[in-house]
């Protein structure tokens, strides 16, 4: 039974970066349309930077390193994001959905290589979080301290998201934008300053839930593409545009992932997307999509 | 040809159409008038099927069509055209017809040979675009065309699907004022040599009561008239919708 | 919009001097290149598969490598498993078989989407495809791959000989003939009236559908016919490589099959044949100049996407209207 409890929970460690990914394509998406190749490649340059702070500097307090490392891995990420969005991306929001895809696939290379050209090909391990925050006794089960810690992580940031979209002044303008771009420039809204923006938050939180994954998972090469792949089927699935979605989408591929692990370890990945295509087989427009 | 009877749509607790009945005949040419919003596109759309009904049944050719896919009705020959026009625009206008062709005599499921080799079909395309006088312009492509000239191509190509029946939705809008009648007079001339039934939403009076069979006028999602224009544009009613003309 | 493939007449001469051309070329190019270039042929043949969907039926596919994988596993798995069978005249129908079976049901998965949802879609499935060449190890030999023997060809056994005498040799006239077919077939396929469909629902999906074209039902054929095609070229390929490896399912493939077509130039028809061949020649290039060579594939894919998206062989029909265009008196 409680084994059941574990597995559970350690489908919610999975959602928690997974929902924080998925948040960050469904905003870029959703308000300017632009469906990001380079989400991964963002992803994990965060957790390369994570990684490297707590690897390199942080052997006598790694909770606190960690802290910086995924501050760190929030800032470069998002700025990286701004830098490419202002240089590269503006020039095709003219052009054929086609040509932004190859764009933003391209960015995927020169970013994947730029990591290797940055911290070589070796993977990078920062563990000491992991295992200096020890774990909970559930039954005859160790369940990590640092999974809850992750998942505090996540919603926070989820809840932070939350507010920005439906408090402040700039959450709504970006709002207004996904519903309907025309009527927002027509209302004076200034679309290209926030597409920028919101591309530097999408951005910012796939670095933050790649940094998020480092202490489990050492950043290596290719550590995005995943990632990448899962986010889109999480968007797919729990619909465009929706925080709601996102979060139940993430649940249900993060628990998928969980127990297809422990079931049926050789095809997880494959019995995950039969799931997600029985879903899109009887609502295309994905769980909660508009 | 077409029966509607006791149409109903509504949109949530919004009823845009309100019980209408009417039918519409082979070789008649109708129009349907009534101020914006009386939900003159939405009963368009029901006809054509790309909004289904609340209730109520629409026949045609005695085939109930209620919750028929567009598809379907275009394949049974009902075509419409769009306000906003909507062609392929990186194809010649030639083409643009002919590709209708292609669909209506099922080559493009069955055709293997090179679509320039299907010499009678291109001809007829080219006949049809004659029909409608643009066939001397008939390689160019649609964006460089005139908007008149753009309505006449949109006609030509529902036209060309072989419809019995033929729903336009205001084929006169954003063509200069000059060449409004030009237009008429060649869409309805071609619908009258193939005695095509045909329903048309139109504001401008003047080609409502010179081009018409018959008047429908629609008013807050109800009929409130139906016959002919002459008749139709007497009644006190339809003056007061119309022109804001109290008796 | 371009040179407008009108007369069949001169170019039908073009490309018949062009396979002459091709049937002499193993005596002149030193046995190197020529199994490069072979190479590039393979890559060719699904370039051209992969152009159908996306200039003709204007949908962009991420995965297209997984289906280039089913042709080359086609003929690597009958080799290992079914070794009787290793005929060409078998190996290509079971090659095709395979990609039709794949194609279908990998396209039914994506086409009922939006454009941008396919593309991804496509790159997801193509992963999982990835992922099952991977984990079924005891039918498609896991990461190490199938070894791909020479095949009988036509009643004759090339047992012993060495790879490269046999590509050289009997292989590349094969393949040439492959080669023309793939093309000539092609080119009916977007001339005919079904091709014309395609290119409607490229421009104005809406449209389409409101002239009788079943849109999903035609962008699922295009998909079917493109993955045989690609796994057509998968096959050929297979025999010139000597070996399949999970890797070409893989999204990095995938990416390079769509660069190469834009290398090439989607526009033309035969642009991405030639972005196909040049592309192999240039990647050999990059890997040996670079260990960066992503990298290098990102920038100028970003550069292309800039300043030449429509290829080598959009900007060549540019200059050359541009040249006609500047004795006259301005009228194009």
């Amino acid at each position: 039974m409680e084994h059941w409890v574990i597995y559970i929970l350690n489908g919610l460690y999975f959602a928690s970066f997974l929902f924080l990914t998925s948040l960050g394509l469904s905003i870029i998406l959703g308000v300017m349309g632009i469906l990001n190749l380079a989400h991964g490649s963002l992803f994990a340059i965060g957790a390369f930077v994570a990684a490297w702070i707590v690897g390199t500097f942080g052997s006598n307090s790694p909770i606190t390193l960690f802290f910086v490392g995924l501050l760190a891995a929030l800032g470069v990420a998002g700025v990286v994001g701004l830098a490419l969005e202002t240089s590269l991306i503006r020039p095709m929001y003219k052009r054929a959905l086609e040509y932004q895809l190859l764009m933003t696939f391209g960015i995927l290379l020169l970013i994947e290589d730029l990591i290797k050209m940055i911290w070589g090909g070796t993977a990078y391990y920062a563990s000491k979080p992991f295992t200096v925050m020890g774990s909970l006794s559930i039954g005859d089960n160790q369940y990590p301290y640092y999974f809850l810690f992750a998942m505090l992580i996540s919603m926070l940031a989820g809840l932070s998201i939350w507010m920005i979209m439906s408090k402040t002044r700039v959450g709504i303008m970006l709002r207004a934008i996904s519903m309907d771009r025309e009527m927002a420039k027509a209302m004076g809204i200034q679309v290209g300053r926030l597409n920028t923006l919101a591309f530097g938050m999408g951005a910012a939180l796939a670095g933050v839930a790649g940094a998020l994954i480092v202490p489990t998972t050492p950043a290596l090469l290719g550590i995005g593409m995943d990632p990448l792949i899962l986010a889109f089927i999480v968007v797919v699935l729990g619909g465009l545009g929706s925080l709601k979605g996102a979060l139940v989408g993430s649940l249900i591929v993060g628990e998928t992932r969980s127990l297809g692990i422990v079931f049926f370890p050789e095809i997880e990945l494959p019995l995950l997307f039969l799931i997600a295509v029985i879903i899109l087989v009887f609502k295309p427009e994905g769980l909660f999509g508009r | 040809m077409l029966k509607v009877k006791e149409l109903i749509k509504d949109f949530g607790k919004v009823r845009i159409i309100n019980s209408a009945t009417f039918e519409v005949n082979a070789d008649e040419i109708v129009s349907l008038v009534g101020p914006n919003g009386a939900g003159k596109t939405t009963l368009v759309n029901l006809i054509s099927g790309h909004i289904l009904p609340t209730s109520g049944k629409i026949e045609f050719l005695d085939r109930n069509i209620t919750f028929a896919s567009p598809y379907k009705r275009i394949k049974m020959g009902v075509a419409r055209n769009f306000q906003i026009t909507n062609l392929f625009s990186d194809s010649s206008i030639l083409e643009n017809v002919r590709s209708c062709l292609f669909s209506v005599y099922g080559k493009i499921k069955r055709g293997f040979l090179p679509a320039n080799h299907y010499r009678a079909i291109t001809q007829e395309a080219i006949d049809i675009l004659d029909l409608f006088g643009i066939s001397e312009k008939k390689e160019f492509l649609p964006p460089s065309l005139s908007e008149g000239d753009k309505k006449i191509l949109d006609t030509a190509m529902a036209f060309a699907l072989k419809s019995k029946f033929l729903l336009l939705d205001e084929p006169t809008s954003g063509v200069a004022t000059g060449d409004k009648f030009k237009v008429m007079d060649t869409i309805v001339s071609a619908i009258r040599r193939e005695k095509m039934a045909c329903m048309i939403i139109e504001h401008d009076m003047d080609i409502v009561s010179d081009y018409s069979d018959r008047v429908l006028v629609l008013s807050e999602g109800e009929i409130i008239a139906d016959g002919k224009p002459e008749q139709v544009m007497e009644q006190d009613n339809v003056k007061e919708i119309l022109f804001g003309v109290r008796a | 919009m371009g040179v407008k493939n009108t007369i069949f007449k001169p170019k039908f001469f073009v490309y018949l001097g062009c396979f002459i051309l091709l049937l002499f070329l193993p005596r002149v190019l030193p046995i190197y290149h020529l199994i490069l270039f072979e190479s590039g042929i393979t890559f060719a043949i699904m370039a051209l598969g992969f152009n159908l969907l996306l200039r003709y039926t204007g949908l962009l596919s991420f995965g297209h490598g997984a289906l280039f994988a089913v042709g080359a596993y086609a003929v690597g798995m009958t080799g290992e498993h079914f070794p009787d069978l290793y005929r060409i005249e078998i190996l290509i129908p079971v090659a095709l078989l395979a990609s039709l079976v794949v194609s279908t049901i990998f396209g039914f998965i994506c086409v009922r989407h939006t454009r941008v949802f396919f593309s991804i879609l496509a790159l997801a499935v193509s992963m999982v495809i990835y992922a099952l060449l991977i984990k079924l190890y005891h039918i498609t030999g896991g990461s190490d791959g199938i070894h791909i023997g020479l095949p009988i060809m036509f009643g004759k056994s090339f047992e012993g000989m060495k790879r490269f005498e046999f590509l050289s040799g009997a292989y590349y006239y094969v393949l040439i003939c492959v080669f023309a077919a793939a093309t000539i077939i092609m080119l009916a396929i977007v001339n005919s009236p079904f091709g014309k469909a395609l290119q409607c629902i490229r421009d104005n999906e809406v449209r389409a559908e409101m002239i009788g074209i079943r849109v999903r039902r035609y962008r699922l054929y295009a998909f079917i016919l493109s993955g045989l095609f690609t796994g057509l070229g998968g096959a050929m390929w297979s025999f010139v490589n000597g070996h399949v490896t999970p890797e070409i399912a893989e999204w990095m493939f995938s990416g390079e099959i769509v660069y190469m077509t834009l290398l090439g130039g989607f526009m033309v028809f035969e642009g991405p044949i030639i972005g196909a061949i040049l592309f192999t020649y240039l990647r050999l290039y990059a890997v040996t100049m670079t260990q960066y060579w992503m990298f290098l594939i990102g920038a100028t894919l970003i550069i292309l996407v800039l300043m030449l998206p429509e290829g080598i062989t959009g900007g060549f029909v540019k200059l050359v209207s541009k040249i006609r265009r500047t004795p006259s008196t301005g009228v194009a």
